[in-house]
């Protein structure tokens, strides 16, 4: 079962479960932030999209210190994968649970559109029906999606191949103009050290269906349902 | 007790606002503005039985919540009773 | 009735109750209502219920002539939103509000808190709100304080929807001199409710009771709907607070999930957003339409501030409020759903009989009206009509006197090139159109189409095709065919998806009802309305009057703003506003008149606005209605774009840009009329067609009564738009189409695209 965890000012919770419920066809349910355990039968967990708590310290600042999110870095630190989209990104971020930082665009305004990403690394649980080099074309829709991380830090990643996911042109050349937010070099997504927690700032669960928007999100969220499934 | 925390991105993140504000500084005729780093100003009340009890609640508090210390830095500026 | 004693309170006569804007008629109705002086409080009351913005007083006369009823009519006007039948027992629930004077003094908040307050309406009846269309009109961009208002309104826009979980999907950003001293925000939103659970403004059942749920109350916008601060209350030392009041579209969120949770289980029987007037209006209204009294306990309403008076928490218009009524030994039930997602939930008061509604302060009653009398005793006005003296002047154009366009391309640059028709790109672009997953049309095409969803997450095959239309310009040359032609516009957009047009609502922006002259632009206008509405079969289910969009003397335009809501089954056959394939035939349904009267061209190329707008024929909208759906549905259309401002050729234009690629056209026109007319004119009940079988889709239109042609084939990267005979009118690259298209916006902006 995949636990989507619901915060206060959460508002892709439902989108992500009619993802995995109705598309995909895997268990998901939503499990509210004052739950101090996930569900038992939990075998992953989504931190869906949204503006949680208001953002109103910083995007994912005030989530981290929902009872909920204790059993979830349990539920990380023993191995279990996790995935945050967006404001789940930061969450994620701001937790501990992922480097780096997710700081305002540099446009300054929030964007919605649809941009290309290329899979840097093709692995379970979370790109595994993808190859390394492949474009998906996903929307974002964020106001502080710009990924920061200090340049030793950046080297880290680099070399640890935690970077999953860059911004870049339909072609797969990664390039300034691809980049919708400043992010440093590019990065639209992150993985942990031990690799089982993930987080990107644009949106699969908004690309699933071809006639709303395509369906390139399936690579990444049915490769984390095909995780699951194989954990059971 | 009252205590003032500022928040401000730290010097090698890029502070977009803080640029944007430069820049309207120019076009107003503003020339003389030179530079701007956008910062939070947070207003609490505290229990502390004193200030270096203060002082310490703040730090940890400041760094637990108040900033994210990849991004930012904190500064108390005043505690007063 | 002693008034509150102790409370500093000015002593109330018919001065006082002059400056809170009622008539001596209207003191002389509260003192029959009351049998007695009002206190402070019950006069704040009176002010803000009799205020035009509350009564509709100047309006209501007209609004009564509007068709409001029809078989897919569930609810019409008198709730907070109207709610048509969309089949299987779900239905759509909209309405479009204003916000302009608030948005004018601070547009970030003034539009925030009417995307949050239109939010509200369409929660209130039980319904999801699934997505927002925004009608914005501004003065020249060239100024800089309404390209300051343009970044504001916008970011208070997403600033709201965004958080709010809801897609803004579509709208209209217009700029024109007549707006430099009121701008217009209207916001438009449209849920969908399960027929069963739908929850209406009412207090029944005595002994349940009265709850109060969201943020505390603050002294936000005070005297903010009916009067403005005066020496009298002033007591020197008060700060002067702003009347604008700041939305938290956090809270707003939380709201909207607890009280549809709320909404699942039986607990309560009626609920009211606190709107403008707050907690007075809420309360009235509820005991009003349910026959009954209230007995209110203001000690109880949670505060956000010390020392709020009777009279401020009364008139307060805090944002994020409801009211609601449960049945009584549910109460613990709902505090604990609110409980969950950390409201103030309290119970303020109970529902009475005897028909008064009462309000106690610190032990003391300090109102006590019987809501019927109040009710019935609402002000309704019979202000002057007269004509427009110049609006005979107005209308003249003489055609043959107008120099014909020696340049169409350079014509057709600068009309995309325009402000009022370049991409709005700029503006959706931060306006999250993709939340909750429906969005099979956003912004940029003729209407929104948004699939509905049941509310445990299972999708349907149906879709709401949504638009909002007004052309203020044509309003203001002919406010009855203005009227009539937003109704068609906004009915046909919705038909292009293959849709069926069900109702509207509608926004009516006007200026001092005081004035006979602006009486007659609404009673034209609204006889326009109804009439289109009646001939289209769009009932108008729910709306708001905006009156006082007035600076020193000058007006807006009339800017009657039409929203249509239409129902698609299944989705999964639609049309696309931009081209989808390269070797389409294209076909024009309907007939171009050589009408060039009230157009962009004349405006922009000739700087003239005047003329009699296109006159609109509603049998044939219909026909053309009956056609696309048929057409959609036999997928004979792929692309249906409605020819309107710019003409012809900037449909065709924005066909061939908007797509995911672009792709060009080559189009003949067989036309002995004036180029510039047959380019430019927007004669009304065109629809640029395109799809694979050009011959089938013209027996279609025959079949319906529609004048159709072929008129040329898509591909290349060129729009090339020739005559029968002779050079090329008009032969453009796509590349630098979509270049001056796209910038219209950023260059002036001074918005470059961060890239």
């Amino acid at each position: 079962m995949l636990a989507v965890v619901q915060f206060p000012g959460s508002n892709d919770d439902r989108d992500m479960r009619f993802a995995f419920k109705a598309v995909l066809g895997a268990e998901a349910r939503l499990v509210f932030h004052k739950a101090s355990e996930l569900p038992p039968d939990t075998r992953g967990v989504v931190i869906p999209g949204g503006f949680s708590y208001g953002d109103y310290l910083r995007c994912g600042a005030m989530a981290q210190y929902s009872p909920i999110m204790a059993a979830v870095k349990r539920f990380a630190d023993a191995g279990g994968p996790v995935l945050g989209v967006c404001n789940g990104f930061q969450v994620l971020c701001e937790s501990g649970l992922l480097p780096g930082a997710l700081v305002r665009n540099h446009g300054l305004h929030f964007i919605c559109e649809f941009v290309h990403v290329r899979v840097e690394r093709a692995a379970a649980p979370f790109t595994s029906r993808v190859a390394a080099g492949d474009v998906l074309r996903i929307p974002i829709k964020h106001g502080e999606g710009c990924y920061y991380a200090e340049p030793g830090l950046l080297d880290e990643l680099e070399q640890g191949g935690q970077i999953v996911l860059r911004y870049c042109e339909v072609d797969g050349s990664v390039s300034a103009a691809a980049n919708p937010n400043g992010s440093v070099a590019n990065v639209a997504g992150v993985r942990s050290a031990r690799g089982n927690v993930m987080g990107l700032m644009p949106h699969p669960e908004h690309a699933v269906e071809p006639a709303f928007g395509g369906s390139d999100g399936i690579a990444i969220l049915g490769s984390f349902a095909d995780a699951v499934r194989s954990a059971v | 007790m009252k205590a003032l925390v500022y928040v401000t991105l730290k010097p090698d993140v890029l502070d977009p606002q803080g640029k944007a504000i430069v820049r309207a500084s120019a076009q107003l005729g503003y020339d003389a503005v030179k530079a701007v780093r956008q910062g939070k100003l947070f207003e609490l009340e505290l229990d502390a039985a004193d200030e270096a009890a203060a002082r310490r609640l703040l730090d940890e508090f400041s760094d637990k919540l108040l900033a994210n210390p990849v991004i930012e830095d904190y500064r108390v500026v005043t505690i007063e009773p | 009735m002693s008034a509150a004693g102790g409370l500093r309170e000015p002593r109330v006569d018919l001065a006082l109750a002059h400056e809170h804007g009622l008539t001596t008629e209207e003191w002389g109705n509260v003192l029959e209502i009351l049998g007695r002086t009002p206190t402070f409080s019950e006069l704040g009351i009176f002010s803000v219920m009799w205020a035009e913005h509350c009564s509709y007083k100047s309006s209501k006369r007209y609004l009564k002539r509007l068709p409001t009823e029809g078989p897919q009519v569930i609810e019409g006007p008198g709730e907070n939103a109207g709610v048509v039948d969309i089949g299987d027992g779900l239905a759509a629930v909209f309405k479009i509000e204003s916000h302009n004077h608030p948005s004018f003094i601070e547009p970030r908040q003034g539009a925030a808190t009417g995307v949050g307050g239109i939010l509200r309406d369409i929660f209130t009846m039980g319904a999801r709100p699934i997505a927002s269309l925004d009608s914005l009109r501004f003065g020249p961009i060239e100024d800089p304080k309404h390209r300051y208002l343009l970044q504001g309104v916008v970011d208070g826009v997403g600033g709201y929807g965004n958080p709010v979980g809801v897609a803004t999907v579509g709208g209209e950003t217009q700029f024109h001199e007549c707006y430099r001293g009121n701008i217009l925000v209207n916001a438009f939103n449209c849920g969908v409710v399960e027929q069963d659970k739908i929850f209406l403004a009412k207090a029944t059942g005595i002994g349940n009771p009265v709850i109060y749920v969201g943020s505390k109350t603050g002294r936000d916008g005070i005297h903010g709907a009916s009067l403005l601060a005066s020496a009298e209350f002033d007591e020197g030392s008060e700060a002067k607070r702003p009347t604008v009041q700041v939305g938290d579209p956090f809270t707003e969120k939380c709201l909207i999930e607890a009280c549809l949770e709320l909404m699942r289980t039986d607990a309560i029987v009626g609920i009211q957003d606190m709107g403008a007037a707050g907690l007075t209006c809420s309360s009235f209204e509820m005991a009003s339409s349910g026959g009954t009294g209230i007995d209110l306990d203001l000690d109880l309403v949670p505060q956000r501030e010390v020392g709020m008076t009777p009279y401020e928490l009364l008139l307060s218009e805090s944002q994020e409020r409801m009211l609601l009524v449960a049945r009584s030994g549910e109460e613990a039930r709902v505090l604990e759903i609110f409980e969950r997602w950390d409201l103030d939930a309290v119970v303020v008061g109970r529902v009475v009989e005897g028909g008064h509604m009462k309000v106690a302060w610190h032990g003391q009653t300090v109102v006590d009206i019987p809501v019927d009398p109040v009710a019935a005793n609402s002000p309704e006005l019979e202000r002057q009509v007269v004509e427009p003296a110049d609006l005979r002047e107005r209308q003249k154009l003489d055609l043959a006197a107008v120099m014909p366009e020696s340049d169409l391309g350079g014509a057709l640059e600068a009309l995309l090139d325009s402000p009022n028709l370049g991409s709005k790109e700029w503006v959706w672009r931060q306006y999250d159109q993709l939340v909750q997953g429906g969005t099979l049309i956003g912004p940029g095409g003729d209407a929104a189409l948004v699939r509905v969803t049941r509310e445990d997450g299972t999708p349907t095959d149906k879709a709401l095709a949504l638009s909002v239309d007004c052309n203020p310009r044509w309003c203001w040359l002919d406010p009855y065919q203005g009227a009539v032609a937003a109704v068609a516009e906004a009915a046909r957009n919705v038909a292009c998806t293959g849709a069926k047009p069900l109702a509207l609502t509608n926004c009516l922006n006007f200026g001092n009802p005081e004035k006979p002259e602006i009486m007659w632009e609404f009673a034209e206008a609204t006889r326009g309305l109804g009439d289109a509405a009646r001939a289209l079969d769009t009932p108008v289910v729910s709306g708001n009057v905006s009156f006082y969009n007035e600076t020193s003397g000058r007006a807006i335009y009339p800017t009657p703003t039409v929203a249509v809501v239409g129902l698609l089954e299944p989705w999964q056959r639609h049309a696309v506003s931009h081209f989808t394939s390269v070797g389409r035939d294209v076909v024009l349904l309907g007939e171009s008149r050589e009408e060039l009267g009230g157009s962009d061209w004349l405006a922009l190329r000739r700087g003239l606005e005047a003329g009699l707008p296109p006159s609109v024929d509603l049998a044939h909208e219909r026909a053309l209605h009956a056609l696309l759906a048929a057409g959609v549905a036999a997928g004979v259309i792929e692309t249906a774009h409605d020819v309107s401002s710019g003409g012809l050729a900037l449909a065709l234009a924005e066909a061939a840009l908007t797509g995911p690629e672009w792709i060009g056209a080559e189009i003949e026109l067989d036309d002995p009329q004036r180029p510039d007319a047959l380019l430019f004119g927007e004669t009304t009940g065109r629809v640029v067609a395109a799809g694979a079988a050009a011959e089938r889709l013209l027996d279609l239109a025959r079949e319906h009564g529609v004048p159709a042609r072929r008129i040329g084939r898509t591909g290349g990267d060129r729009l090339r738009i020739r005559p029968a005979a002779g050079e090329a009118w008009i032969d453009a690259a796509l590349e630098r189409l979509h270049h001056v298209w796209t910038n219209a916006l950023p260059r002036r902006i001074g918005a470059a695209r961060e890239e």
